[in-house]
């Protein structure tokens, strides 16, 4: 019998078993950034710990820049204060740091992938649920909170429980208007916000193998949102092409040792699941989310859920996501009214998201009433996107074109939703308040759907909007 | 500065506080204005904030505001308690509002480590039981909750309910050790031979 990808990067990141039965892991790579590592470095001093592997940890700072203008000293006092407290602590503890004065700062896991930091085989933490992103490329990625980051800090390892793998197979192909961030919302739809605890989930079949690399991040992103604080993809010749030529890549003939290796760590094929899930991709259509929880979503042809058909137990959260959404059950999601489109995020802010949201807008406009803004990923992702000329087409119609950073995702910044605002949004949470304003509410859905939500000034199927393919 | 407590978390014993529904998120438990800061201070005064207003606002009250709530040092939950984000923030603003217990019918893994990183024990019971002993608190708030850790169950007035947690977090709290720091760093060398076994750190 075969192994799983998990359990040979795993057992080669065995420590030792710890006293209380948990495995001390050690952690390949870690990502730091503002918002969940000052408490930590904090503790290091106060126990006269060092940073133990400062050649294996990198930062950025993402949550808290101004999108308007993120040059320092940051106007909002407490950010600035975050940023400096980042740049202190990295200084004094010898730790990388990509501030905003880098060109290549960003969304840490926008920056960690596009550097070639992120690689197959390792094992990868950072304090922030979107960790799982890094799983895209045969990683197993982890997100942690602030007291873990300190362990990590303190001896490059995490205390951890054994995961079970769920391997889900999407197959067939999808549809012209379907993306990576349909498949994981019919994913979630279908398994549950809680469906993933105590899973890694690998993703696999053909639809996934012919996804580009960041299409698999998007995947990977959300495998917390259904519970599963770990999802990977199998390396394969997509993962080495993507990362031949990068910053931290391996170089000449280390490059092809590496490449050697990557794909030895791939799960065998005869490795035995804990379960298995088939997810027909032909069948998909674009998502469109209702409720306040990622699971809580349909298609876009679909209607909004009634209460009724809620099984025991569940009729009562569709009643309160309804109320606080003030959508009406039955009634279909498409043609609900937007406010704002967001276009960003660690899970759609990379350079072929705002391609695809471009071919959207291209010749069109956002609807007077709606308030548009294309936040990249990373400064990369925004040269890049300018370098096509992707910024002239979004400013065209009517959309902001901003700086790097999370912006209006989880609003620790000056983006964010005021009042009941409803926002077409190509980020990862619709929770209740989750946009900046405790009455703020959030559709997920795909940036081409945010794109044709913003054109419409209301939710559409992107794919009436999509330009004739040639000889169709 | 509080008093050193005694590490091993075994016996809870005090007054509980119900949270409905399932898939209560940590944005919800710490809205992440209350994330701009670069300490942990003070966010006791933030758990459930949005909540607690909305509650006010439609003329009802928050169990964190109610005061037959108030010295409350045991939190009951429904289903996935902690999902989403993962800042330490939400189990750090409950730990310091004074709650060192939570039961529930399941919790989100990240929550889960997070609040065992803190010793804070989160047991899982039934969904009906859960569901049973909430509506026990709801009813008499003053009842004493027992938490036990080693019996593995959860006690109030003349009813017991089993309750369940992962051998290796319950051996790290009745044993002391879960905050992990000097255990993880107690054999530098053992870490340091696995690191030099790793083709990407030896340069392949």
């Amino acid at each position: 019998m075969g192994s799983t990808l998990l359990k040979k990067i795993w057992d080669l990141h065995t420590v030792r078993r710890l006293p209380t039965g948990q495995t001390q892991l050690f952690i390949g790579l870690h990502l730091v950034h503002e918002v969940t590592s000052p408490q930590a470095y904090d503790m290091l001093r106060l126990h006269g710990h060092r940073v133990a592997f400062p050649d294996r940890t990198w930062a950025t700072v993402d949550h808290i820049v101004p999108t308007d203008s993120p040059r320092r000293p940051f106007r909002d006092e407490m950010a600035e204060q975050m940023a400096a407290t980042l740049e202190r602590n990295c200084r004094e503890f010898g730790v990388p740091l990509f501030d905003v004065s880098s060109a290549d700062q960003g969304i840490v896991h926008v920056i960690g992938p596009e550097l070639g930091l992120t690689q197959p085989g390792m094992t990868i933490a950072c304090g922030d649920s979107h960790t799982s992103t890094h799983g895209a490329f045969g990683s197993i990625a982890f997100g942690i909170g602030t007291s873990q980051v300190r362990d990590v800090l303190a001896s490059q390892c995490l205390a951890m429980e054994s995961l079970n793998v769920r391997r889900i197979d999407v197959s067939g192909s999808l549809g012209r208007g379907v993306y990576a961030k349909d498949v994981v919302l019919a994913i979630i739809g279908r398994l549950g916000v809680n469906g993933g605890v105590g899973f890694a989930y690998e993703y696999g079949g053909a639809a996934v193998d012919r996804m580009d690399m960041e299409e698999r991040m998007t995947l990977c992103n959300m495998s917390i949102e259904g519970g599963a604080r770990v999802g990977y993809v199998n390396p394969d010749e997509t993962t080495i092409e993507y990362l031949r030529g990068r910053t931290f890549a391996p170089t000449a003939n280390a490059f092809d040792r590496a490449s050697q290796w990557w794909r030895s760590m791939a799960s065998d094929s005869d490795a035995s699941y804990d379960d298995r899930v088939v997810v027909d991709g032909s069948t998909l259509a674009p998502m469109v989310t209702w409720g306040t929880n990622p699971g809580q979503v349909v298609s876009v042809g679909e209607m909004v859920p009634s209460p009724d058909e809620a099984g025991p137990g569940g009729r009562q959260a569709i009643e309160d996501a309804l109320a606080y959404m003030g959508l009406e059950a039955g009634r279909p999601v498409a043609g609900t009214k937007i406010d704002v489109a967001f276009i960003g995020s660690c899970t759609n802010g990379r350079l072929s998201d705002l391609r695809a949201a471009a071919d959207v807008v291209k010749g069109r406009r956002a609807a007077s009433h709606v308030r548009a803004l294309v936040v990249p990923g990373s400064r990369r992702v925004r040269r890049a996107a300018e370098a096509e000329g992707l910024h002239e087409v979004f400013r065209e119609a009517g959309f902001e074109w901003r700086e790097a950073g999370c912006s209006m995702c989880l609003a620790m910044n000056a983006d964010r939703l005021t009042g009941r605002e409803l926002c077409a949004s190509s980020s990862n949470r619709n929770f209740k308040g989750r946009q900046g304003s405790p009455t703020g509410r959030t559709l997920l859905m795909s940036p081409a759907m945010v794109a044709a939500a913003a054109v419409a000034g209301e939710v559409v199927d992107v794919r009436t909007l999509l330009p004739k393919l040639e000889g169709v | 500065m509080s008093a050193p407590r005694d590490p091993k978390v075994t016996l809870i014993v005090g007054r509980a506080l119900p949270i409905a529904g399932d898939d209560v998120d940590t944005d919800r438990i710490m809205p992440a204005r209350f994330l701009k800061s670069v300490s942990f201070d003070g966010l006791e005064a933030h758990v459930f904030t949005d909540d607690r207003i909305a509650a006010r606002a439609s003329g009802g009250m928050h169990p964190f505001d109610d005061p037959r709530y108030a010295g409350a040092s045991v939190l009951v939950a429904g289903r996935n308690f902690g999902c989403g984000s993962s800042r330490e923030h939400a189990p750090q603003g409950l730990a310091r509002w004074g709650i060192v217990a939570i039961i529930g019918v399941s919790f989100a893994e990240i929550f889960f480590s997070n609040a065992t990183a803190l010793g804070v024990a989160c047991m899982s019971v039934t969904a009906a039981d859960a569901a049973e002993l909430a509506r026990l608190v709801e009813r008499a708030p003053d009842a004493a909750v027992t938490v036990d850790l080693v019996a593995e169950s959860v006690r109030a007035g003349e009813r017991q309910w089993a309750a369940r947690m992962p051998a290796s977090a319950r051996e790290a709290l009745v044993s002391g050790s879960w905050d992990a720091t000097a255990m993880l760093t107690s054999d530098m060398d053992a870490i340091r031979a696995t690191a030099a076994r790793l083709p990407y750190i030896r340069g392949f």
